[in-house]
């Protein structure tokens, strides 16, 4: 039996009846406050077989839409309007009636894969049940588990049968996102959701997870809503898109035309504030100033109309309605003056008024004049892998980082990428930790770390700032902000007179107000927090500033905002940032130089725009293909690079050059060729045109992949 | 990130009325606690009582015709009357002036085993914690040391030398024997803490570790250590009276609540105003600092309700955010 033979529900409905129609959906949730309206008036269609994207920043509502149509909302919740599917009606359905069609007809996968699995039961067990509790009678437990073989199959889990026996802490994330869809799609579903699928994974596992969802859609014929703030992803995967805003849909429509000619201010405003990772040059980005708005009593009018640069007087009176565009019945925009915005095309920049790039003064001297202000030798660290509770015993080392080295000058951005588990972080902590580490040596303004006293590593500690990922975690929340930013100056003894003096300075300097210092952290928005923790950082008046992923937690339109204040500091202050992202489009927007890191070594380091146009390492290649843009015509296009498998253990890396199980680049030798890949370690050396081009590859070869 | 930053969004409007309401001041966080705490009217009441029962403590007996100690021979056992408020005990001794004398001594111990033996707790726990390593493995050999030597028999042993000495040297014994468990608790949670990253960052701009107990991890178990400090002002009073048995702090012929207690509830239900009063007594000063306690760790808990300013959007942003 295979999958497209299977019985498909009670009769196939008309060709063109759309398989989900929701109709002016409203849910709303009680709060102290009053009611929250988390979706306000929702209408949308999704045709067999085709794929819609929702996009929206945190708070718009995309997430609730499509847990009502789950019927996943919580009970307090109260929903109206109407959810078609194929043809019944969801709403009002008992939780019972709803568990039929939830899993068979309708399949979610989450963001989460692991919260999505439960932790003591096999992979193969869970797709097997998934069969079973919709098919008890018709499907035998052998028969079950069967299937659950050929499903994980289908998913790309190599060695499926083996793997079905895996419990969920023993598979990688993209592993399990993949045994989360296999779920998903065991019961030939009619409509695929899939709530930002991979916003926890890497970027090379996100592609192959919509490589798998395509081939799920594919094989089941279903609908699919892609649900994500990403759009990128949405430029390669929807055929049609919409935008949503507080709570309700400002623009729907075809995905080419939508990139290319938005008619709303916020679509505009969203589309100029994604780096793109393919810009010759660099353009400002475009940050939505403002918060979206509460969603308790809204006031009337447009809801972004506060954060709209062309907000008309009516625009505040009545909110608009999705009105087609140029009598486009497909292309409707929710906005008063989206004739206007016909010719603009993607200026946003000018319409949003995005600060100008401004050069810093240092970075016209050439680099090799430039001072160096940090400078990485060798560095080594290991973790010692032991067993045992009572009687620890040694078993292995894991090499977190093994040897890498780089310089950063004066008044450059350092950018160092790789996924998860490269040893980036390790790298970090490292070199701010101040000590002298495993081997190798940490430079600090030409000051070995290895040689410090106490007083000078404390001294030190002035010029070497940093700025954490998680703006939640990284402040501590019961410190109102003005002690938060006063702290570094209190550490390093200033007088009151000067932190009196210096808080508020600080604070308008990332673009807070000096009356915000007493608030707490929880009154702050994510975007603002992350302020708060640059403000911190450059306290001490610091020359060099280590960012670990600062960006990553914020919604699309505030990063743009972070990303122009990083930018603006470095010149105003004459900084220099090592910068540590998994987001390439970032790294691409603000660094100058970029180190590429595979399993705690560096596989390709060099000035960035020859690093992205011209990768000379199959890994970067890899990783750059990787990298959704947010243009459909050009991401339609591209060929994506796949990895096979999953990062190999780092207590026993692979001999010979560490990326060879993986590598697409090996693959295609012959016998001799490899012998070389897997006996000798390639060393960074200089490729390509450029003399700040280094990469580690007994074979490289320059490509634009992006 | 998509599930933390609804509520950032919906919080926001907080800030600006917050702030907004005193433009140019800004308050560090000794000014802020200390506001919210003194909006806090259940909490100011208590505060309130604590200075009433101390006043009451030592005027008390001023205005009392009746000594602690002096009998009245006309009246034993005598039920409560104008002339003697509270009634008399057995001998003829005026129970409302010899719980007046209690109630100086008890609050006094009450109050300063608290405060002592949660301090000890949560330094020791918190520098075992975060600094680890061998100091912590010294401090809690010393913690499991004191946990499992039963402290009445070290006590006993030790009593002799401690006879007829001031009977503040109580408070620091009852103190002593009282912080292990806390002091535990407090280190396994200051261990998860320490990997945060505002800790990490503290560490990072050179913060000496004093300064990051102090600063960051204690204000986040405020709420905890503020429950076992209420919580051992009662059981210090009542503790007390155990450790009289073996002669030393509270010696006849002077009295505490907690003896005051103990003799007069065997008696309950034949002669209830021999402890009625100073167990009432007791009530209300353990409520009293209960309520002080509430107040103290809303104030210190950004996120607490009722030490927020009133106002409309700062009520739904908390509203939205739960």
């Amino acid at each position: 039996m295979t999958l497209a033979e299977e019985v498909r529900g009670p009769g196939p409905p008309g060709a063109d009846a759309p398989v989900l129609a929701v109709t002016d959906l409203a849910v709303s949730f009680p709060s102290e406050a009053g009611r929250v309206d988390a979706v306000r008036g929702l209408s949308y269609e999704v045709a067999r077989g085709e794929v819609l994207g929702i996009v929206g920043e945190s708070g718009s509502g995309k997430s609730v839409s499509s847990l009502a149509v789950m019927g996943l909302l919580p009970p307090q919740a109260r929903v109206s309007g109407s959810i078609r599917f194929r043809d019944r009606e969801l709403i009002g359905l008992s939780d019972a009636e709803l568990s039929r069609i939830r899993g068979r007809r309708i399949a979610m996968v989450f963001q989460d894969p692991f919260s999505a699995l439960t932790p003591i039961y096999p992979v193969g067990d869970q797709v097997a049940e998934a069969l079973l509790i919709h098919n008890r009678r018709a499907l035998s437990k052998r028969a079950a588990a069967a299937r659950a073989v050929e499903l994980l199959d289908l998913v790309g889990i190599p060695n499926a049968g083996a793997r079905a026996r895996s419990f969920p802490h023993e598979l990688s994330g993209g592993m399990r996102q993949r045994a989360v869809i296999a779920m998903g799609i065991a019961n030939d579903p009619d409509l695929i959701i899939a709530d930002e699928p991979t916003t926890a994974l890497d970027v090379t596992v996100q592609t192959q997870v919509f490589e798998v969802l395509t081939t799920a859609r594919e094989v089941t014929g279903a609908a699919v809503l892609v649900i994500t703030h990403d759009l990128g992803v949405i430029a390669g995967i929807a055929e049609r898109v919409m935008v949503m805003y507080a709570g309700r849909a400002v623009e729907i429509g075809g995905v080419e035309e939508i990139y290319a000619r938005p008619r709303m201010p916020y679509t505009l405003g969203l589309l100029g504030s994604v780096p793109r990772p393919d810009a010759g040059e660099k353009r400002p980005l475009v940050p939505i100033e403002g918060q979206p708005p509460s969603l308790v009593d809204l006031p009337p009018g447009c809801p972004f109309a506060p954060r709209c640069p062309l907000a008309l007087p009516a625009c505040r009176a009545a909110e608009p309605e999705l009105a087609s565009v140029d009598g486009d019945a497909r292309h409707r925009a929710a906005c008063v003056r989206s004739g206007e915005l016909a010719g603009t095309g993607p200026r946003a920049a000018e319409v949003f008024g995005a600060p100008p790039i401004v050069t810093p003064a240092l970075a016209r001297l050439p680099r090799a004049r430039r001072r160096v202000v940090l400078r990485v030798t060798d560095l080594v660290k290991h973790f010692p892998v032991t067993t045992g509770t009572v009687l620890r015993r040694r078993v292995g080392t894991l090499h977190a980082v093994d040897g890498v080295s780089f310089d950063v000058r004066e008044g450059e951005t350092l950018g160092l990428v790789g996924e998860s588990g490269c040893g980036k972080t390790t790298t970090l902590l490292e070199i701010l930790n101040l000590r002298a580490p495993s081997a190798g040596s940490v430079e600090i303004l030409g000051r070995d770390v290895a040689t410090l006293d106490r007083r000078s590593r404390f001294a030190l500690r002035r010029d070497l700032q940093v700025v954490f990922q998680d703006p939640i975690a990284a402040l501590d929340p019961r410190l109102p902000i003005g002690d938060v930013v006063a702290e570094p100056l209190r550490v390093h003894g200033a007088g009151s007179q000067e932190i009196r003096r210096r808080v508020p300075e600080l604070l308008t300097l990332v673009g807070l107000r000096p009356g915000q210092a007493s608030c707490y952290p929880a009154e702050l928005s994510g975007g603002q927090r992350q302020r708060v923790g640059i403000a911190r950082a450059l306290a001490l008046r610091p020359q060099v500033l280590v960012l670990d992923e600062p960006v990553s937690a914020l919604d699309v339109s505030i990063q743009a905002g972070v990303i122009n204040l990083l930018d603006g500091l470095k010149a105003e202050l004459d900084l220099s940032y090592l910068f540590v992202a998994h987001d390439l489009a970032v790294v691409r927007h603000i660094a100058d130089r970029v180190a590429v890191m595979y399993l705690g070594t560096i596989v390709e380091i060099g000035e960035a725009g020859s690093v992205f146009t011209a990768a000379q390492h199959p890994y970067t290649q890899a990783l750059l293909s990787a990298i959704p843009i947010p243009d459909p015509a050009r991401e339609r296009r591209r060929r994506r690079i796949l990895l096979e498998g999953d990062l190999p253990d780092p207590a026993n890396p692979p001999a010979g050059c560490r990326f060879r199980t993986r590598c697409p680049k090996f693959a295609t030798l012959d016998r001799r060729q490899r012998d070389r890949c897997v006996q000798e370690e390639p060393r960074l050396t200089r490729r390509g045109a450029l003399p700040d081009h280094e990469a580690a590859c007994h074979y490289a070869e320059a490509r634009d992949v992006l | 990130m998509a599930s933390v930053e609804p509520t950032a969004d919906l919080l926001d409007p907080a800030g600006p009325v917050e702030a907004a309401a005193r433009p140019g001041a800004i308050l560090s966080r000794r000014w802020l606690v200390l506001r919210r705490f003194l909006r806090n009217r259940p909490a100011l009441l208590g505060l309130v009582a604590i200075v009433l029962l101390y006043a009451a403590a030592f005027l008390g007996p001023l205005i009392s015709p009746w000594d602690y100690q002096t009998s009245d021979y006309t009246a034993f056992l005598a039920a409560p009357s104008a002339r003697h408020w509270f009634g008399t005990d057995q001998i003829g001794h005026d129970v409302f002036a010899q719980t007046m004398r209690g109630l100086q001594k008890s609050l006094t111990i009450g109050l300063l085993v608290g405060v002592i033996s949660t301090s000890v707790a949560a330094v020791v726990g918190a520098t075992a914690g975060y600094l680890g390593g061998w100091v912590d493995r010294v401090l809690m050999w010393g913690v499991d040391m004191l946990l499992v030597i039963p402290s009445f028999l070290i006590l006993a042993i030790a009593s002799p030398a401690f006879r007829g000495r001031s009977w503040l040297l109580f408070v620091v014994l009852l103190a002593a024997f009282s912080w292990m468990i806390m002091a535990r608790i407090v280190r396994g949670m200051t261990m998860s803490l320490r990997r945060r990253e505002f800790v990490v960052a503290a560490r990072f701009m050179g913060a000496p570790a004093w300064r990051v107990i102090f600063q960051h991890i204690l204000p986040q178990m405020a709420s905890l250590l503020i429950i076992d400090a209420t919580l051992t002002v009662g059981g210090a009073v009542l503790a007390e009276t155990g450790l009289s048995y073996f002669g030393f702090g509270v010696q006849p012929p002077d009295v505490s609540l907690g003896t005051l207690i103990r003799d007069g509830s065997t008696a309950s239900l034949t002669t209830p105003w021999l402890f009625v009063f100073a167990g009432g007594l007791l009530v209300l000063a353990v409520l009293s600092v209960n309520l002080v306690g509430e107040g103290l760790r809303d104030a210190l808990d950004p996120n607490a309700r009722r030490a927020r300013r009133r106002s409309p959007t700062d009520t739904a942003a908390v509203g939205s955010a739960r």
